[in-house]
């Protein structure tokens, strides 16, 4: 058996407790694994630790035991092999929404002439729709989608192993978030792009990713479930609602995060258990009961 | 004007020409010339000014003496007698010269001292103490260590300016927002790339209002200090025009120190704008 691109090996995070007390343990023994060219959304409820996982694979923060091998190599601080695209866009204000881009290009090719650098960096503003001169103002002079808009070509232009999406549209309106959603796709469609995203928006979840993981509430967090999401390529967001996998999925999200995230939550010790592969949109009633999970099988049998 | 609506700015310039207008009237009025009562004694003679009190020159007089001052600003009679111009650009260059040898020291051990909380503890007492010591007390220790005036009183604005440097580029760079450094962090730059490309920019802001407070002292100091070492400066020329009774060079020299702080304050607020940026 191949060994997946990315391999989470039980990852834990604990704080030391205050005045010497119990140490804090966010999320224990994650055991979980990315394959590539795959979209893996994570939901959970706020303190779960879920952007603590995501800075772990974004090399920004180090786990208390534990540790993720991406690509044979395990991970050790941050690399240009691992994009991030942060919440609140994280673009350097005192650069034109160009030298954001090209910020992130020039790090990437070091060896790259300066119009090669600004022929990529303005492909891939263009993909994200950014033309016209605004690609020429500063941050604060455009909205919170562009901004996003933005961030999301720096972290494409650089073409990275691994995209990792902290929560990206937390910040924007409905109307934008649909937009970008469907921009997002649409580059990720072409790319090959493997990418791990942060939401807390169920619809969002079922509309970008091949996968969802679940996590049950911290302290003690765990990923508990991995569930497939049997619905076909291209997905429309006018179509997929119509889509009879769409709302069996639906449930099975929301009942998770409303009541079983909570029943599931605190136990400890839970022997570091891959998360349980679950399909609640495919056809065929036997394939809807748990198994134990193996690698995920991303072949749709919804269709 | 006719009706129409004058701009905020064109309404505060012609109020602040009114306001010149009636200081100035008022001073003139308040200082009438110096009428000559009779007969004066040899003793009065050489006292200068038979029973008349010395008074505060009418602003004709000053303007007089600036057209004439500003007129042949550089010329050079001898120790005693130098153009404006001149002592100007002793002080101007005594403050540069202090300045920017604060300036090259104080940016990158604000820098240090910024990116490390260790290294902030640690200098964090020293600053604590020597910031509040008025420079010129330095002086004499200055003059004795040195053994040169003039060294002493660069000495002397190096040692004024560099604390709100120090501050500020300590306090810029130690607030830099933890996202630009992880952005850094996530494109592999180095250390010295960091500091330049994301801490510097993110910096400049903070650092150059630091800046510009520290070239605001050391324009304040430069006149005292000058008067203390005498020779050369704007400082020493007000004492000296003191010495002289000439209270007529005395208010142009001030009203020149005020006008050359002014320049170099709007020189360092084009800065400050230039690297100005709105999160």
């Amino acid at each position: 058996m191949t060994k997946p691109f990315i391999q989470i090996s039980g990852l834990s995070k604990r704080f030391p407790g205050a005045n010497g007390g119990e140490p804090l343990t966010v999320f224990e023994s994650a055991n979980f694994s990315i394959e590539k060219g795959e979209f893996v959304c994570i939901i959970g409820h706020s303190g779960c630790g879920k952007s603590t996982i995501m800075n772990i694979l974004a090399g920004l923060d180090t786990p208390t035991d534990g540790g993720v091998i991406m690509g044979g190599k395990e991970i050790s601080g941050p690399s240009l092999d691992r994009g991030v695209v942060f919440q609140n866009y994280s673009l350097l204000p005192w650069l034109s929404a160009l030298k954001n881009v090209t910020f992130g290009v020039r790090a990437r090719h070091p060896d790259w002439s300066r119009a090669q650098v600004l022929e990529h960096s303005q492909k891939y503003l263009e993909m994200v729709g950014l033309t016209g001169g605004a690609e020429h103002r500063k941050p604060a002079q455009l909205s919170g989608g562009m901004r996003q808009r933005v961030s999301i070509a720096r972290a494409f232009a650089i073409r990275p192993e691994l995209l990792l999406l902290d929560e990206p549209f937390g910040a924007l309106d409905a109307l934008t978030r649909g937009t970008i959603q469907d921009e997002l796709t649409r580059i990720w469609s072409g790319s090959e792009q493997t990418v791990f995203m942060i939401t807390h928006d169920v619809d969002e979840a079922i509309l970008l990713a091949d996968r969802i993981l679940l996590m049950t509430n911290g302290p003690f967090a765990r990923v508990a479930e991995s569930v497939v999401i049997d619905i076909p390529r291209p997905r429309e967001r006018a179509e997929i609602i119509h889509q009879p996998a769409y709302y069996k999925i639906r449930n099975h999200l929301v009942e998770f995060l409303a009541r079983r995230s909570k029943q599931l939550s605190g136990v400890r010790d839970h022997g570091g258990e891959p998360p349980v592969t679950v399909r609640p949109g495919a056809d065929d009633p036997d394939e809807q009961e748990r198994r134990p999970a193996s690698r995920p099988q991303l072949v749709s049998v919804a269709s | 004007m006719n009706g129409m609506a004058l701009s905020d700015n064109s309404k505060a310039f012609l109020l602040s020409i009114a306001m010149l207008v009636a200081i100035l009237g008022i001073w003139e009025l308040a200082t009438p010339g110096v009428k000559s009562a009779g007969e004066l004694t040899e003793y009065e003679m050489l006292t200068g000014g038979g029973g008349e009190q010395a008074r505060v020159p009418p602003p004709s007089q000053v303007i007089e003496k600036a057209v004439k001052e500003l007129s042949n600003p550089f010329y050079d009679n001898g120790p005693n007698d130098k153009g404006i111009g001149i002592q100007l650009a002793y002080s101007l260059y005594r403050v540069l010269s202090g300045y920017f040898l604060a300036a090259l020291i104080a940016i990158p051990i604000g820098f240090l001292i910024g990116m490390s909380p260790i290294a902030y503890k640690a200098l964090d007492p020293f600053i604590q103490v020597l910031r509040p010591i008025s420079p010129l007390a330095w002086m004499p220790l200055a003059l004795f260590v040195i053994k040169d005036s003039q060294a002493s009183a660069i000495f002397v604005i190096f040692i004024c300016s560099i604390w709100p440097m120090l501050i500020n580029t300590a306090f810029g760079v130690a607030n830099v927002r933890k996202d630009w450094i992880n952005v850094a962090k996530t494109h592999e730059l180095g250390q010295l790339k960091t500091a330049f490309l994301v801490i510097l920019p993110a910096a400049a802001p903070t650092i150059l209002t630091g800046m510009r407070i520290s070239i605001g002292i050391a324009w304040l100091v430069i006149v005292a200090a000058e008067m203390l070492v005498g020779g050369t400066g704007i400082g020493y020329y007000v004492w000296n025009e003191w010495n002289n009774l000439d209270l007529t060079s005395v208010i142009f020299s001030i009203l020149m120190i005020g006008v050359v702080g002014m320049l170099l304050d709007t020189v360092f607020a084009y800065i400050q704008r230039a690297v100005q940026f709105q999160e």
